[in-house]
């Protein structure tokens, strides 16, 4: 396959971004979108260029670190998977393809398609997390948890906190993430102790990054690779409003 | 910050007074709809004119009206508000190619500006009949109704009412005598211009595309997304809010219209 590839290059932090177009020749259909990538690189440092940054580590979409905005829509074309599952079959010879970096306030660019994520990685700071204390496991058995409940939390424990859902949104929000988040812990019984204040830490550590209000579009569940429902933000937006009207903090 | 306006100020309480005003405004829709329904009354207006006397003195629904033109501005400017910073979180450097149809339908990406054509419209509405008939000049009409067959007949009223009384019944010889502002009338002769029946028809249009979304939206915003009632939801928000009232609406100015063809 030959390919056109119009690719954000941009130095660093500071400086303006823009376009540049790359020609790819000798794809095959079966590469992942990275390893056209590696391909693409391997050409630039052959050519004495500097090669296209790009985050990668699993490859085998749990990681959640590929974070590619491919003709308009994150991780590619294709639903429910990231972009090194993304394969070139999906493109067709001769096709002009558009790489950009995650788009938010709260991600800014680092350099080329690699954002900085950490506003995440503050969010679950604030909360996302169940505190143990020291002392043996209890017996698994004799904390029963409903089939459902355990469905339900392990349906949400699967986002693997990639920014997709921030991408897709026309408002840069974090509902869909953070509502993963939170209803994870929220359906368990370990996450009982902290529910009422994980949720508004959180909530609050999501605000003050500066991600956009969800106005229920719908685009992040749509872009999800891991397809988190939406019903989770409407978990979240329960939790959120029952834990401010009967927490303790005032 | 107390917690009410921590809460009120996050983005989840933002979201929260929009579905709470969204849900309040639907209502009034209802309201609206279901009296102005007896336009289409073939009566010369009788039924619909004293519907609006009720309306404008009534206590009660005058109470009601001033917290509906608050919420009405509470839900615009909070939108606009939101919209705004929503933008913003974006970033300065704005998607170069941008597929929102692959993920969401166009017009849950556009209640912002949905939500504006209806600000312009809720003026434009508002100075053609309130303003009007509350500051304006309205003539009065003077109905006889035969109260054995119903029959009305109306005549148009050149004398002074006294005082504020917009409203003024006797009942002689079987004979029922209504002497009231006739904002039928204004009706009538504003859907009479072609231009204002297609931006009316046209507004309806983002009611219903707006309303398609929010109504469901508002009550995501609540936590209320279950399979038990997302049924009932879609119904209303598409079948009831999104198709039924907004065709119901456009009917009345399209009624006048050919009528008066």
């Amino acid at each position: 396959m030959n390919l056109t590839l119009k690719v954000w290059r941009q130095k660093n932090k500071k400086t303006e971004g823009k376009i540049e177009t790359y020609q790819v020749a000798g794809i095959s259909p079966d590469m992942s979108f990275l390893e056209m990538f590696d391909v693409l690189n391997e050409q630039l440092i052959g050519e004495g260029k500097e090669p296209i940054a790009f985050d990668h580590d699993c490859r085998e979409g749990i990681c959640g670190m590929c974070s590619m905005y491919i003709n308009g829509r994150p991780h590619g074309p294709k639903g429910g998977i990231t972009t090194c599952q993304l394969h070139m079959r999906s493109f067709s010879d001769g096709d002009t393809i558009v790489v950009e970096p995650w788009r938010a306030k709260a991600f800014p660019v680092i350099k080329d398609l690699v954002v900085d994520r950490n506003a995440f990685d503050r969010i679950q700071a604030a909360g996302g997390f169940v505190s143990v204390n020291t002392g043996n496991a209890q017996d698994a058995n004799s904390i029963p948890i409903a089939k459902e409940d355990a469905d339900e939390a392990f349906a949400a424990a699967a986002c693997i906190g990639c920014g997709a859902c921030v991408a897709a949104c026309q408002n840069a929000s974090a509902m869909l993430f953070v509502s993963a988040k939170v209803s994870q812990f929220a359906l368990l019984p370990q996450g009982q102790p902290e529910r009422k204040m994980r949720v508004e830490r959180m909530v609050a550590q999501m605000d003050e990054e500066g991600f956009g209000s969800c106005t229920n579009t719908g685009a992040c569940s749509a872009e999800c690779p891991k397809e988190i429902s939406l019903e989770h933000i409407a978990r979240l937006n329960r939790e959120y409003l029952g834990a401010k009207l009967t927490s303790q903090g005032v | 910050m107390s917690w009410v306006t921590q809460t009120l100020s996050s983005s989840i309480g933002k979201k929260l007074v929009m579905a709470l005003s969204g849900l309040f405004l639907c209502s009034f829709l209802i309201v609206h709809m279901s009296g102005n329904l007896q336009l289409f009354k073939h009566d010369d207006g009788l039924a619909f004119n004293v519907y609006a006397v009720f309306m404008t003195t009534n206590p009660l629904i005058k109470t009601v009206s001033y917290g509906l033109y608050a919420l009405i501005l509470l839900h615009a400017f909070e939108g606009l508000y939101l919209a705004k910073q929503n933008r913003q979180a974006r970033g300065n450097q704005r998607y170069v190619v941008y597929n929102g149809k692959a993920n969401s339908s166009w017009f849950s990406r556009s209640m912002a500006l949905l939500g504006t054509i209806l600000l312009v419209f809720i003026v434009v509405h508002m100075s053609n009949f309130w303003f009007e008939y509350k500051f304006g000049y309205v003539p009065y009409t003077q109905y006889e109704q035969n109260l054995v067959t119903g029959e009305v007949v109306a005549t148009p009223f050149e004398g002074e009412i006294k005082g504020k009384m917009e409203e003024f019944v006797r009942e002689e010889n079987q004979t029922r005598v209504v002497i009231v502002k006739d904002l039928y009338r204004s009706v009538m002769e504003g859907f009479k211009n072609p231009i204002l029946v297609l931006f009316y028809v046209l507004s309806m249009f983002a009611v219903s595309f707006h309303l398609v979304h929010g109504f469901k939206s508002a009550f995501q915003t609540l936590g209320i997304n279950h399979s038990k009632y997302n049924p009932l939801l879609n119904f209303l928000g598409v079948g009831v809010f999104g198709i039924l009232i907004p065709i119901g609406f456009a009917l009345m100015p399209l009624y006048f219209f050919f009528k008066s063809m």
